[in-house]
């Protein structure tokens, strides 16, 4: 594709925030659009991706700002956009070519028209022969040319694309992706430009002109550049590796407002003789407790016996010898960097001494070291085990937590982290959980957690 | 089985929930999320409805219809009154899927709508449905006055009122939990409203509409077969029809001829299962949301003989060229391109304000016109004998329940956990749970008055013959379900030991249980208006219960204590479910299922 032409930009996105039930998604979001480019929104999953995607669609009206397409605001689904799933999102019920056909009939098209207008567009996606098979008759890299086609037979302006090969094996994903590009390369459809939201580092950076990196909670635009590489992209090339590394660094790095959170005086440690004074007097706007990776302790403790093994790696190294995304070790890597157990920096992560200890203890210390890490680290699992401490029974109804975490965040973060701070609290013998009255009750691991926490090692 | 989970966001596939289990129409799925005021103000609602019914009805001097109750005895006129039967069945049927499709999709999308409607819905399902036929004959009597139409129509809404509450829920619920992608999907591709509804959101709904539609009519053959046969105001009056037949033979205490009616009854139920819901189950296979299929299919030979024959596909391209017309037609009902809107506005309140304030009002002046009529200045002591008599019902439910627990629950899953057992047991048993009980209260009766128990004692298994089959159906569902792996684990406890039982068996199957228990007590609730008074040749025995008081106000033509009857044992199904069945449903729910 050429490159950006002085032409006025197509899409703009002029200050977008988005919030759900209080808690900010997007923030001050600018991007303009211009005529034949390729963008791509990257992000780590959660970062508002998809969510910004969907105020380019209109699916979305933004709660804050505005987007334009061709200088005219959007106020729903507009003919000049259209979009391929990360699920496909077919009708298992229609074959092919009726899924094709979808957006054709719903602009009125008579049936003779459609056919030959989908017919055509089956063709050059290099579906034909399966205009009359069911999606479940489809291999997945099948059913995606299906999206691309029911989105491209309505030659929209903008295509949009929402994490369309995430769900494909790596090959096939591999095979679509050029694929893809040849077809918007030939011009054989009447489309001008594309946003493709991703996760994947390497497949922004063979598909993009240009890449907006996006930060998480809220999402903000951390950068946007140009890939000034030339086409068809050579991943072995030094700039390639070294865009790549860069923006390993920008994804791994934490935003300025979840530095270390202010402990807050109300919950300190009982135990605690001095208290933790408050670090950082001019203390930022308190967030509420700061979020828990999604991470599962087999899975933490996993990841430290690999680090402990490979020593200081390149996170990109590490997920290629894993065979994984990057996307799928970040809530490890960013569990372990939050515990203290490992350092991250230049896209290189390293376990600390702690982590190197947990690593190698035998299961009951290990479990005592995750106690004291979580205890002194993880603001809700430290929420809780102190005010269960501060309780005379000892038990709190798990409602309590919940709205404390509900003025902050939506339901659905909200279950989430109980559900991360219940297994982590179990696993560290702080405290149980009980469904049946749905409470939390400490349990005897949090002593020698405290005694710990007390004096470090 | 999906209206029972409905309100909950269990989006798991429904059409996997929904098969293997066998509800019946009337009480049997419950939302059990409301609060209590909420019901108190729906059932208000509900309640001033059959009001007016009642109102309308009995408003003018109707001309009933001259008595008929001819039914001729040759077992040669049997399959044209099957067919009769059979005829007014698929209008029932016909009629509640429009009204399913209709009100459970537009509870569905509009939240004022749904805030109304759901909870209506379900204090409707808590409705004795031959509460409703008596309250309703009258009205219709009044429609058709001195015709015969009358009454037909108050057959078919009889059959309506068991499934339409049922199948508006499964709809509802499906368009609620339709997957996010394709609501996202419609929206941005900008369908028409009409594309949205029958392009996605009925063949989202298909299977489980299906699957509601074949379990309820199960429960419908009772209330088809009851309604038939009904006095009003001291006529009697005969539908043709199989259930008619068989009155008639109760009447005259011809044992051989129930026996016609009865075989007649079996091979009516399986014909309509094997030649239409069988096809119908699985030509719905086609509208199920997965990505890979599931190991059994539900097949059909009939289905795939159809699917050989040319005449379909010739009918699918004249049907296709006419939706196309259709399609364009429709367009002026607007298009799907809208954003998802997040958060209220404000201005909405003050119009939110007034919409309730005239709800209010009219519910207010509604109940107190209600209560004026059902005390018919005798003041609210005019409860009392309802509420008594409701009492004695109760205590019949519960014993139903007990027993058919005791007896069935064991069997289930030795049943259920033995593959080549329950392939034999479950269609049987699924026609048990079809037939219409009270083809058989003639041989039970016969028997009571036979050896002189009291009715009081002998309704309970009058009430049982149609209830139990629910919970066995829905534990052995429940024991097949249990997964194997669990199964071997469990092979070093002694099987059949008392520990296997508590630890592992019963804990298994509760959530099934629940699920049939459910439906047994709304099931029995409903038994007893036909249980409670039965009469062999010229013997009749009454049993005290709310039931024959409904009834026997009914045959009196006493419309003010029908009234008062149904209300009250509306409130007594609803209070049972709120108090118990809740609490082990939300336990089944939470606790116990194996997911
Ligand atoms: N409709 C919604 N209601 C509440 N929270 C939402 C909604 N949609 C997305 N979110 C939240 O917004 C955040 C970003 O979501 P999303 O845009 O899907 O991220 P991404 O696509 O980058 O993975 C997530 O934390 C998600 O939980
Ligand atoms: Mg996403």
């Amino acid at each position: 594709m050429t490159e950006e032409t002085t032409a006025s930009p197509i899409v703009t996105v002029d200050d977008v925030g988005q919030t759900f039930a209080e808690a900010p998604i997007l923030q001050d979001v600018n991007i303009e659009i211009f005529p034949g480019e390729i963008v791509a929104l990257l992000g780590k999953s959660g970062s508002g991706k998809s969510t910004l995607l969907r105020c380019i669609a209109g699916l979305l009206i933004p709660t804050r700002g505005e987007v334009r397409i061709e200088g005219k605001r959007l106020d729903g689904p507009n003919p000049d956009t259209a979009m391929v799933f990360q699920t496909f999102a077919l009708l298992p019920w229609l074959d092919v070519q009726q899924n094709v056909e979808l957006g054709l009939e719903a602009q009125g098209e008579h049936e003779k028209e459609r056919a030959e207008k989908a017919m055509r567009a089956i063709e050059m996606i290099g579906l034909d022969g399966f205009e009359n098979a069911f999606p479940k008759e489809l291999s997945g890299g099948m059913r995606q040319r299906v999206g691309f086609a029911r989105a491209l037979v309505t030659e929209p302006k903008v295509l949009l694309m929402d994490e369309p090969f995430s769900a494909l094996d790596v090959l096939t994903a591999e095979s679509l992706r050029n694929e893809l590009v040849q077809i918007i390369d030939a011009g054989k459809f009447d489309i001008s430009s594309v946003v493709i939201v991703t996760h994947n580092i390497e497949e922004a950076l063979i598909l993009a002109d240009r890449v907006a990196v996006l930060g998480s909670r809220p999402g903000v635009i951390k950068e946007m550049f140009a890939v000034d590489l030339p086409r068809p992209r050579d991943r072995d090339s030094r700039r390639f590796k070294e865009l790549t590394n860069r923006i390993y660094d920008l994804l791994a790095s934490k935003p300025a407002a979840a530095e270390p959170a202010p402990r807050t005086e109300r919950f300190s440690a009982p135990g605690a003789r001095d208290g933790s004074p408050p670090s950082g007097s001019g203390a930022p706007v308190k967030k509420g407790p700061k979020m828990l990776p999604d991470a599962g302790v087999d899975a933490i403790s996993g990841m430290a016996d690999i680090l402990a093994r490979e020593g200081r790696r390149t996170i990109r190294h590490l997920a290629d010898d894993l065979g994984l995304d990057v996307d799928d070790l970040f809530p490890q890597l960013d569990a372990l960097e939050l515990l203290g157990m490992a350092e991250a920096a230049d896209g290189r992560i390293e376990l600390t001494g702690p982590g190197l200890r947990f690593a190698h203890a035998d299961i009951r210390s290990a479990k005592e070291m995750f106690a004291a890490a979580s205890l002194r680290h993880a603001d809700l699992v430290g929420i809780i085990v102190r005010a269960l401490a501060r309780s005379d029974s000892q038990k709190l109804p798990a409602g309590f937590f919940r709205d404390l975490l509900a003025r902050h965040h939506s339901d659905r973060t909200v279950r989430n982290q109980m559900r991360i701070a219940i297994s982590w609290g179990r696993y560290g013998e702080l405290f149980t959980y009980h469904s049946e009255p749905d409470e939390f009750v400490l349990d005897h691991g949090y002593e020698q957690a405290a005694a710990a926490q007390v004096q470090p090692q | 089985m999906i209206g029972l989970k409905y309100g909950r966001t269990v989006a798991s596939d429904v059409s996997t929930e929904t098969r293997g289990r066998l509800v019946s129409p009337a009480g049997a799925r419950r939302r059990f999320s409301l609060p209590l005021g909420a019901d108190i103000l729906t059932a208000a609602v509900v309640f001033l409805i059959l009001y007016l019914i009642v109102r309308i009805g009995t408003s003018s001097d109707v001309p009933l219809p001259p008595p008929n109750n001819e039914i001729d005895l040759n077992p040669w006129l049997l399959p044209g009154y099957s067919l009769a039967s059979l005829l007014r069945m698929f209008i029932g049927l016909a009629l509640s899927y429009v009204f399913a499709l209709v009100f459970g999709y537009w509870a569905a999308r509009n939240a004022k709508a749904g805030s109304i409607l759901v909870p209506t819905l379900d204090i409707l399902q808590s409705v004795p449905v031959l509460g409703f036929l008596s309250i309703t004959v009258t009205g219709f009597l009044a429609l058709f006055p001195g015709s015969q139409l009358g009454l037909e129509c108050a057959a078919i809404f009889a059959i309506f009122t068991a499934q339409a509450w049922n199948l508006a829920f499964s709809m509802y619920h499906s368009s609620l939990t339709l997957p996010k992608e394709f609501d996202e999907m419609s929206r941005l591709f900008r369908l028409t409203a009409w594309m949205r509804f029958w392009r996605i959101e009925v063949p989202n709904a298909a299977i489980g509409l299906v699957w509601n539609g074949m379990m309820s009519m199960g429960g419908a053959w009772f209330f088809l077969t009851a309604s038939e046969t009904i006095s009003v105001a001291g006529n009697d009056y005969a539908l043709p029809g199989i259930g008619s037949y068989a009155g008639q033979a109760l009447k005259q205490g011809d044992v051989g001829d129930i026996l016609w009616a009865i075989a007649a009854m079996i091979i009516l139920i399986v014909a309509v299962n094997y030649l239409f819901w069988r096809p119908l189950v699985a030509w719905a296979e086609r509208f199920r949301n997965e990505q890979s299929a599931p190991e059994a299919t539900p097949t059909s030979s009939v289905l795939n003989v159809l699917h050989t024959a040319r005449w379909p596909r010739r009918v699918g391209a004249m049907r296709r060229a006419g939706a196309d017309r259709l399609g364009r037609g429709m367009r002026f009902l607007g298009s799907d391109a809208r954003p998802i809107r997040s958060g209220t506005s404000t201005g909405r309140r003050v119009w939110d304000f007034v919409f309730w304030l005239i709800v209010a009002t009219i519910l207010v002046w509604g109940i107190w016109s209600l209560l004026d009529y059902v005390m018919d200045g005798q003041g609210p002591g005019v409860f009392l004998e309802p509420f008594g008599l409701a009492v004695f019902t109760m205590l019949r439910v519960f014993a139903v329940l007990v027993l058919s627990t005791v007896i069935w629950v064991p069997i289930g899953v030795k049943i259920g956990m033995n593959p080549k057992l329950s392939r034999i047991a479950q269609p049987l048993v699924q026609i048990f749970a079809s037939f219409p009980a009270n083809l058989l209260f003639p041989l039970v009766t016969s028997f009571l008055v036979w050896s002189g128990i009291s009715l009081n004692i002998g309704g309970i298994f009058l009430m049982m013959l149609g209830a139990q089959w629910y919970i066995l159906f829905n534990v052995i569902a429940a024991a097949q379900g249990i997964p194997s792996d669990l199964r071997e684990a469990m092979a070093d406890m002694r099987v059949g030991s008392w520990l296997w039982w508590k630890r592992f068996a019963l804990p298994a199957v509760y959530p099934g249980y629940v699920t049939g228990g459910i439906t047994a007590s709304g099931g029995a609730w409903n038994a007893s208006i036909v249980a409670e008074v039965v009469s062999f040749g010229s013997t009749t025995l009454t049993a005290a219960g709310i039931g024959a008081y409904i009834s026997l106000a009914t045959a009196a033509g006493n419309q003010r204590e029908v009234l008062l009857g149904v209300i009250v044992m509306s409130i007594f199904v609803i209070a049972m479910n709120r108090l118990i069945w809740k609490r082990f449903y939300r336990l089944a729910e939470e606790r116990y299922s194996i997911d």
